[in-house]
């Protein structure tokens, strides 16, 4: 055991980790150079291409330092507010962490808050600047500013550069002689802490895990605490960049099990495995991860609603975080509410779809989760405007805030706080952790920064802005339920909860967006945006006056038929509410206001 | 006797059979004209020697005897005497023809003259199709038509005086520059030669022509469709009260003399067609021809007829019917629709009650037809009605 060292790394989207990873993989010999494609780690295509972390990893590394070999356990961690709470297991999985800082941007405020959680862990933390050979790195500066953050050492901040391979081994070095071995008894009753999970298509879901107190061994049978579900270990291994299979792992490693489960919602981020017959008690710390965002998901041919039903089943084998129930529509007909961690789950969620199951699907209106309090003193939780209740029987409604922190350069804290002010928000504490690095804290509802927040956040400070938030409760708001109809039809998938100060702009600005998206139709269409029976916006457009093609094309009868066939399915993807038919796009017009 | 003329009538209303040969060359490319044709004429002599290589490869096409021959293209009218004199001999040879033929060329003003009238004439040809296109001279050049409004006046008279008693004439409308006034203008010169028979076609803009290239990039401006709109229905009004009939979106006659050749196209009879990029249907099969002069020549020397074979479906075939039969003046007979080509009738119990309260569709018993403005939206009543 006093040869293994479980770490984590902590660090901004675009701050280097997977390159830097990448190269820990190349001098410990994991990988050979050769084989190494950029990004080891990141399985996912998407995440490649989005540079990001999306689900967590673990490999495992051996090193020999002063003729002593080690195994190193690296426990990757998404990089994304909406995934904290799978941050916060990872973390809990080790001992240390590395701090990667971009030597030219300087810390972040996710970087600030994982590294708080870390720090509440207890592990020892490594800060590395990172891209220290770029032109513009700025080392002494942010060095001052690791220091005042974690109080370190001067001296114990590593030089590197992922890119160039700087510093590598003084990392190397750094975790073998920094990080503590873990502790634990084998001997004692299992405990092994569950950090993330993966579905193979031939196997079923692969848990990894690392273990605190016990053995566990091949074939034994084991229990889940938090689900009280038992499984046989059917293999149990070590993570190299394939799967080592082991009889046996005690306390202090990290490495998977496989046992036969089908579906990754039975695995719980945080749970704990220990043995049927000798149980140990279940670590602390475990939560369900619940979802902030709700929007529906609906087939965009309306044909494929079990194909996307059985799509969704599999996506959930290995996103624990996505919920759905079916729900109806109206318009769209029948689909799914969902519930993500965050919008970019949510973008997520929309293009694995896409992606590895070929699915096209309309996205709804994101929303949070309102509560509504009826005058019989009723609490109800609406997910989805068609959930309000009426407004006779309304009392009153409160919307979820979060807890905003916002680091920025201070060239930017005046633009940053209209932008807040424009969203509901409260200022509530302003600090300058440099001369022009500022953390802004404000209390926002979480309805506000659905939509384009982060967007607008990035324009206005030119990319020098982080965001990091947390929910921290409900409070009373005058939230309105804001209708679409389409010649005098109500079309439901349109339908938002919006401040009530707002609903005339956003009525407005819908309708106007949807001027421009409906195709015109053999009749006239008027777009209307309602808050209850007050129409508050009207649109029009007119009616198509000419459609017809002049020629049959001689006796080519067959082109015309395709022409016209192809515009058919074109139109198949449409929906219709009454006569009208709505391109997919205009359900998605709500997300594009500002464009 | 009785009996013979009887099952005569009934053959020639289910049965037409008809011949289509395309003359792959032009003196000038239209500017909007995106149909297969070359202005090269040094492949031509090779390409008649083609064109009957193949009517005699596809001699057993039909079964029964031609009711229609149509020479189409390009412009048929540049074959000299010789060549269409071949080519109509080895039809003769090897074709059984209909004692009631009607024989169409596609003629260019330019081309008409007293020889080639003569020609025509006594090679059984009874039906010219004159590409007047505008009595516009301004327009005339824009198209890049080589005739100009006068040669087409001329050549009507020239014709009208060889004895040709079945003319039709091609119009175009919504051209870029053309004015309402002027419009009517053609129409009323169209309607004062007194034509058997007018094609009339909204200008449509091709992507690969000048003018598609020209509008891709902005420099060309037709009439918007408000006003091909109008025009569509001046040109309706007006020939209706001079007695012509519209018997398809695009196609006016006066009674009696509607184009069989082309209105088997509409009716789902066989057709074949000859030269580089014809198109031939069997009663199942939809076959079209390679559409490049020189591969067709080649392929049809050494045997063979280049053509891509696609079999039509139960659906195609539905879905042709909505579409060519809409256009129609009879319109969709219901009956057919759904026992012989299977369309769900719940879906029709869907559609039909909105499209008739709307106006755009008429129904008489088992009869459904396109109103004036159901006319205007052919293409949009047509997709509601397509299956998918």
């Amino acid at each position: 055991m006093e040869n293994i060292r479980n770490f984590c790394i902590i660090a901004h989207i675009d701050h280097g980790k997977s390159t830097l990873a990448d190269r820990l993989l190349e001098f410990t010999n994991t990988v050979s150079k050769r084989d190494s494609k950029a990004q080891v780690l990141d399985d996912m295509d998407l995440e490649r291409e989005r540079g990001i972390t999306i689900k967590s990893h673990a490999i495992q590394m051996d090193y020999i330092y002063e003729g002593k070999k080690y195994i190193l356990n690296l426990i990757d961690t998404p990089g994304h507010v909406d995934f904290s709470y799978e941050v916060s297991r990872s973390i809990a999985a080790c001992e240390g962490a590395l701090l990667i800082v971009d030597a030219a941007q300087g810390i972040e405020a996710q970087t600030i808050s994982n590294l708080y959680l870390a720090l509440g862990q207890d592990l020892e933390i490594i800060p590395v600047l990172n891209k220290i050979d770029l032109p513009g790195a700025m080392p002494e500066e942010v060095k001052d500013q690791v220091v005042d953050l974690l109080g370190c050492d001067r001296e114990g901040i590593i030089h590197a550069s992922g890119k160039e391979g700087i510093g590598i081994e003084d990392i190397l070095a750094a975790i073998i002689t920094r990080i503590p071995a873990p502790k634990g008894d084998p001997a004692a009753p299992l405990q092994a802490l569950i950090f993330d999970s993966a579905f193979n298509s031939f196997r079923g879901i692969e848990v990894m895990f690392r273990i605190f107190n016990g053995t566990l061994k091949k074939g034994e049978r084991v229990k889940f605490a938090n689900t009280s579900k038992e499984y046989f270990a059917d293999e149990i291994g070590v993570l190299r960049l394939e799967k080592e299979p082991r009889l046996q792992m005690e306390a202090g490693n990290v490495g998977y099990i496989i046992s036969g489960i089908k579906e990754a919602k039975e695995v719980k981020v945080g749970d704990t495995i220990t043995h049927k017959d000798r149980p140990g008690e279940a670590i602390q710390g475990f939560a369900e991860v619940k979802p902030m965002v709700f929007a529906g998901i609906y087939p965009v041919e309306t044909s494929e609603f079990e194909e996307l039903r059985a799509s969704m089943e599999k996506l959930q084998l290995n996103d624990a975080a996505l919920v759905w129930e079916p729900e109806t529509s109206a318009a769209l007909g029948f689909g799914f509410r969902c519930g993500f961690l965050g919008m970019l789950h949510m973008e997520i969620v929309q293009e694995r779809l896409e992606r590895e199951f070929n699915m096209t699907v309309i996205t709804t209106v994101p929303s949070v989760q309102f509560r509504a309090y009826t005058t019989k003193g009723e609490m109800i939780l609406i997910n989805a405007p068609s959930d309000m209740p009426d407004p006779s029987s309304l009392d009153y409604i409160e919307e979820p805030f979060i807890k905003a922190q916002i680091i920025t350069k201070s060239d930017y804290v005046g633009p940053i706080i209209s932008l807040c002010m424009d969203k509901r928000g409260l200022i509530k504490n302003q600090i300058y952790l440099t001369s022009d690095r500022v953390e802004l804290t404000f209390d926002l509802p979480l309805a506000e920064i659905v939509f384009d927040f982060f967007d607008k956040l990035k324009t206005i400070s030119r990319g020098y802005a982080s965001l990091d938030y947390e929910l921290i409760g409900f409070q009373t708001s005058n939230v309105v339920k804001l209708d679409i109809m389409l010649n005098g039809e109500k079309v439901d998938a349109l339908s938002a909860i919006v401040h009530r100060e707002k609903a005339y702009d956003w009525g407005k600005r819908l309708c106007e967006k949807l001027r421009e998206l409906l195709p015109r139709q053999m009749f006239e269409i008027a777009i209307q945006a309602s808050i209850g029976a007050k129409i508050i916006s009207r649109e029009t457009v007119k009616a198509l006056r000419k459609n017809v093609l002049a020629k049959c094309y001689g006796g080519d009868i067959s082109r015309k038929r395709k022409l016209l066939e192809k515009q058919k399915k074109g139109k198949k993807r449409m929906r219709s509410v009454g006569n009208v038919e709505i391109p997919q796009e205009a359900f998605m017009a709500v997300l594009k206001l500002d464009q | 006797m009785f009996q013979s003329t009887l099952n005569k009538k009934q053959f020639n209303i289910l049965h037409l059979a008809g011949i289509y040969i395309h003359i792959p060359y032009c003196r000038k490319a239209c500017h909007y004209c995106d149909f297969h044709f070359s202005t090269h004429f040094d492949t031509k002599e090779r390409m008649v020697d083609a064109l009957i290589r193949e009517i005699i490869l596809r001699k057993d096409f039909f079964s029964s005897p031609i009711d229609t021959i149509y020479l189409g293209g390009g412009t048929p009218s540049v074959l000299s005497s010789e060549e269409l004199s071949l080519i109509f001999k080895s039809i003769h040879q090897h074709y059984a023809l209909s004692t009631t033929l009607e024989i169409t060329l596609e003629a260019n003003p330019d081309d008409i003259n007293d020889d080639n009238l003569s020609l025509w004439r006594s090679l059984g040809i009874n039906r010219l199709s004159i590409g007047c296109q505008t009595f516009d001279d301004a327009i005339l050049i824009q198209l890049n038509r080589i005739h100009r409004a006068n040669d087409s006046i001329t050549a009507y008279h020239m014709a009208r005086a060889k004895g040709f008693d079945n003319i039709s004439i091609d119009l175009m409308f919504g051209l870029p520059t053309q004015t309402e006034q002027q419009w009517i203008a053609d129409l009323e010169l169209a309607m004062s030669l007194q034509p058997e028979h007018i094609s009339a076609y909204g200008l449509t803009i091709e992507e690969r022509t000048v003018f598609g290239n020209l509008h891709k990039s902005g420099r060309l401006t037709v009439p918007g469709e408000e006003l091909q709109a109008r025009y569509y229905e001046q040109m309706m009004t007006m020939l209706a009260d001079k007695g012509y009939i519209q018997y398809e979106i695009s196609n006016f006659c006066l009674p009696g003399y509607k184009s069989k050749h082309n209105s088997s196209y509409w009716n789902q009879e066989k057709y074949l067609g000859i030269g580089p990029s014809a198109h031939s249907f069997d009663g199942s099969n939809r076959m079209w021809n390679d559409a490049n002069n020189m591969t067709y020549i080649k392929k049809i020397e050494s045997g063979q007829v280049p053509y891509t074979l696609e079999t039509l479906s139960l659906k195609d075939r539905a879905n042709e019917y909505i579409m060519t039969a809409l256009r129609t003046k009879e319109g969709i007979t219901l009956q057919k629709l759904t026992e012989e080509l299977h369309y769900p009738e719940e879906k029709l119990r869907g559609i039909l009650p909105w499209l008739v309260q709307n106006g755009w569709i008429e129904q008489s018993s088992d009869q459904i037809s396109l109103t004036s403005s159901g006319k205007l939206l052919a293409d949009e009543i047509t997709l509601k009605i397509f299956l998918n």
